[in-house]
C-alpha cells in the first residue's frame, strides 16, 4: 500500500516537474541556511575548545606599559615596567598555578644556508605548562638553563619542516643574531591561533638568554609580558584582581594614577570571538527559519492548487473505495516528498557552501550528523505542516461535488 | 448477514433527496420505495432531471438521503458515515460511468487494479486480479497502455472491469451507453447481459428503449417519483 502510494506521489511530482522544483526552492534555501548555519556554529564552538587547548586554559597576561588618558598605549615611551621579581610575586599568590615572564618578537634563523623568519621566545619553563605544550623529540630547557642563560632552544613544527628540510633538527646548531644556539627538543604540533597565525612557526630559547643575545634588552631584569595561568575559570576574576591589587602595590602606583601595565584574559577573547561567530549563526538560523516558512508556505499553496486540479481524480478515487485517510495520506505524502527533496537538495547546497566558506574564508565548519538529522526533521515537519490543510480539504471533498468537477 | 437468497439485494424505503439551491431546498427525489432481487436485470428510465442519477448515486453510496430508508444487503446504509460508504463502494457494489473516469495518468491496468489497493490486497494479487478482469472483457493487451490509447468503447469495458475486480454482486450503471455509438453500446450491453447470466445484479440508466430492452425489468421515474414499474417486454422497443 505505502510503497504503491509512493509511486503515485512520484508520478504525480513528476507530471508536473518545473513546478515542483520551484515549489522545492524555498526549502533547498531554508535546509541550506539550516546546514550552513549548524556548521559555522558548531564551528565556532570547535574552534573555541580547540583554542582554548592549544593556547592552554584560564590565562590572562599581564603587558607593560599604561594607558594615557586618551586610552592610547605608551609602553614604549616609559620603558618596560614590569620585572622578574613582579613575575616571582605573582606565582606566590593564591589560585595562581603557573607564571611566565616572556619576551618575544621576530628574528631570522640560519642554518646551513637555510633562512627562516619566525617568532622567538624568550621565557621560562613554566611557560610550556601554562600553554599545555608538548615537547615530541628531545627535551624542554630547565631553570637552570634560565639561570645560566645557555643558548638552547626548541623548535615548532613549522620551523623544523623550513629550516632543517629533512634533518633531524636536535643537537644541529642554528644561528638568531649570530649567535650559536643548539636545538634540544621539537614542539608538539598546536596549528593556527586564534588571530590565524601559525603558532607552530616559533622557538622558544631560556628569557635569560633571549634578553642578551637575542634582544638585547637594556634593563635585564624587566620583561615585556608575564602569562599567568589560573587554577580554574571560576577563579579567574578574583586572580585577575589580586594581580593588578598586587602590580600596583608593588609598583608604588597612587590611587589616582592609572595602571603602568595591561591586563588581557586570552580565554576570554576566544569567547568573544565564538559570540561573534555564534551571533552571525543566530542570523542565518533566523533566515533559515523565514525561508522554511516561505517553503512551507509554498509547498501549502502548491499543494491547494493541485487539489483542485485534480478534484475530479480525487472523485474517481473516493467512489472507487478510497477513504478519507487515504485521500489524505496520498496529498500528505506527496507534500512531504517534496518537502524531503528540497531538503535533500538543500543539505548538498548547506554542505557545499559550508565548504567553500571553509576555503575561502578559513573559517572552521563543522558538517555533523546531527544537521542532517536535523535538516530531515524540519522537512518531515514543514511537509507534514504545511502539506496537512490541502490533504484535509482533498479528503473531505464530497465524492459527487467532485466527480462533478470538469 | 445470514439473508435468504431471495431477499432484497437492495431495499428502499421513502428514499427522498433534497438539494440545497439558490431559490431554497428542491426535491429532486420524492419518496422512493423498491425492492431489487439478487440476480435481476433492471433499467431505470424517464426524461432528463427526473431524478434517476439522484437515485442511482443513493443507491451507489456516493451520496445519502436526506429522508428514507437504504437496506443495501439487508444493512441499513442510509446513515453511515463516509469511510463506511467508501468500503461499501470498494466491496459491495461496482459503479460504473457515463463518461468512463479512468484515470488518464495510469495504465489499464494499474486502473483496474486501483479499487484493490485501497482493499489492501498486495501487489502480486492486484497484477494478476487486474489481469484476469481485463481478460474478461477482452483487453488483456492493453493492459500496460495508457487511456487515451484506445477508443470509448474500450475504455467503458476497462471501467467495468474496475468495477468488476473486487467481485461485487452488484454493478450499477448510470447512462453507461451514453458517449457511445449504438454499435458500441450493443457490445457493452452484451457484456452486462453475460454478466447477468453470471448471477450479478445489474442496474442501469438510460434514455434508450433498444438498451433498456436487455433489461428484464424496467422501472420509469418521473418528477422524483417512480411512476411506472414493469417486467420484461412490457416496455415497446
Ligand atoms: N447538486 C445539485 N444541486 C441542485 N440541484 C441538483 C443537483 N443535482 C441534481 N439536481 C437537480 O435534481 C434534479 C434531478 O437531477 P438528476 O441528475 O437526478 O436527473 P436525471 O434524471 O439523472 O437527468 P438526466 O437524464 O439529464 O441525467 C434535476 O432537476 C437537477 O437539476
Ligand atoms: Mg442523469
Amino acid at each position: 500500500m505505502l510503497k504503491a502510494m509512493l509511486g503515485e506521489a512520484w508520478l504525480a511530482m513528476g507530471a508536473n516537474r518545473l513546478r515542483t522544483a520551484l515549489t522545492m526552492l524555498g526549502m533547498v534555501i531554508g535546509v541550506g541556511a539550516v546546514v550552513i548555519m549548524m556548521a559555522i556554529g558548531q564551528g565556532a564552538q570547535f574552534a573555541v575548545q580547540q583554542t582554548i587547548s592549544t593556547m592552554g586554559a584560564n590565562l590572562f597576561i599581564v603587558l607593560s606599559g599604561s594607558f594615557t588618558t586618551s586610552g592610547v598605549r605608551s609602553g614604549s615611551a616609559g620603558g618596560p615596567t614590569l620585572t622578574v621579581g613582579d613575575s616571582e610575586a605573582v606565582a606566590e599568590l593564591d589560585g595562581v598555578i603557573n607564571v611566565a615572564p616572556t619576551h618575544q618578537g621576530t628574528r631570522q634563523l640560519v642554518y646551513g644556508s637555510q633562512n627562516w623568519s619566525c617568532t622567538v621566545v624568550g621565557t621560562t619553563p613554566e611557560y610550556l605548562d601554562a600553554r599545555a605544550w608538548s615537547i615530541v623529540q628531545g627535551a624542554a630547557f630547565s631553570d637552570s638553563d634560565v639561570r645560566s642563560a645557555t643558548r638552547v632552544a626548541l623548535i615548532g613544527k613549522t620551523v623544523a619542516e623550513n629550516l632543517f628540510a629533512g634533518d633531524d633538527p636536535v643537537g644541529k646548531t642554528m644561528r638568531i643574531q649570530q649567535n650559536p644556539f643548539v636545538v634540544i627538543g621539537v614542539l608538539g604540533a598546536k596549528g593556527q591561533s586564534l588571530d590565524g597565525r601559525d603558532q607552530d612557526d616559533t622557538v622558544i630559547v631560556p628569557l635569560t638568554t633571549a634578553q642578551r643575545k637575542v634582544f638585547g634588552t637594556p634593563f635585564l631584569g624587566s620583561v615585556r609580558m608575564i602569562m599567568v595561568q589560573a587554577e580554574s575559570a571560576e577563579n579567574m576574576a578574583k586572580v585577575e584582581a589580586s594581580v593588578e591589587a598586587l602590580l600596583r602595590q608593588r609598583h608604588r602606583l597612587r590611587e589616582d594614577t592609572p595602571n603602568d601595565f595591561f591586563m588581557r584574559n586570552l580565554s576570554a577573547a576566544a569567547e568573544s570571538q565564538a559570540e561573534t561567530t555564534r551571533t552571525m549563526s543566530i542570523l542565518l538560523g533566523a533566515i533559515a527559519s523565514i525561508s522554511l516558512l516561505v517553503g512551507g508556505i509554498g509547498i501549502m499553496n502548491i499543494m491547494l492548487v493541485s487539489v483542485t486540479e485534480r478534484t475530479r481524480e480525487i472523485g474517481i478515487r473516493m467512489a472507487i473505495g478510497a477513504r478519507q485517510r487515504d485521500i489524505l495520506s496520498q496529498f500528505l505524502l506527496e507534500a512531504v516528498m517534496i518537502s524531503f527533496a528540497g531538503c535533500l537538495l538543500g543539505l548538498l547546497l548547506g554542505i557545499g557552501i559550508a565548504l567553500g566558506i571553509n576555503a575561502f574564508t578559513g573559517m572552521v565548519i563543522v558538517i555533523s550528523g546531527s544537521a542532517a538529522l536535523v535538516a530531515f526533521a524540519v522537512a518531515a515537519t514543514v511537509g507534514i505542516f504545511f502539506g496537512w490543510y490541502p490533504a484535509r480539504k482533498a479528503a473531505r471533498l464530497d465524492p459527487i461535488e467532485a466527480l462533478r468537477y470538469q | 448477514m445470514s439473508q435468504p437468497a431471495s431477499e432484497a439485494v437492495i431495499r428502499v424505503v421513502g428514499l427522498g433527496k433534497s438539494y440545497a439551491t439558490a431559490a431554497g431546498l428542491f426535491p429532486a427525489l420524492k419518496g422512493v420505495d423498491l425492492a431489487i432481487r439478487p440476480g435481476e436485470y433492471l433499467a431505470i428510465m424517464g426524461p432528463s432531471g427526473s431524478g434517476k442519477s439522484t437515485f442511482m448515486n443513493l443507491l451507489g453510496c456516493l451520496d445519502t438521503p436526506t429522508i428514507g430508508e437504504y437496506f443495501l444487503a439487508g444493512e441499513n446504509v442510509a446513515h453511515l458515515d463516509p469511510d463506511a460508504l467508501a468500503i461499501l463502494r470498494n466491496r459491495t457494489l461496482g459503479f460504473v460511468f457515463q463518461g468512463f473516469n479512468l484515470l488518464p495518468r495510469m495504465s489499464l491496468q494499474d486502473n483496474v487494479a486501483l479499487p484493490l489497493v485501497y482493499a489492501g490486497l498486495d501487489k502480486e494479487t492486484r497484477r494478476a486480479r487486474a489481469r484476469a478482469m481485463l481478460a474478461k472483457v477482452g483487453l488483456e493487451r492493453y493492459a500496460e497502455s495508457l487511456p487515451n490509447r484506445i477508443s470509448g468503447g474500450q475504455q467503458q469495458r476497462v471501467a467495468i472491469a474496475r468495477a468488476l475486480v473486487n467481485e461485487p454482486r452488484l454493478i450499477l450503471a448510470d447512462e453507461p451507453t451514453g458517449n457511445l455509438d449504438s454499435h458500441t453500446s450493443e457490445e457493452i450491453m452484451a457484456l452486462f447481459d453475460q454478466l447477468n447470466g453470471e448471477g450479478i445484479t445489474i442496474v442501469i440508466v438510460t434514455h434508450e428503449n433498444d438498451i433498456a430492452a436487455h433489461a428484464r425489468r424496467q422501472v420509469r421515474f418521473l418528477d422524483g417519483q417512480i411512476q411506472s414499474d414493469h417486467l420484461s417486454g412490457a416496455v415497446a422497443a
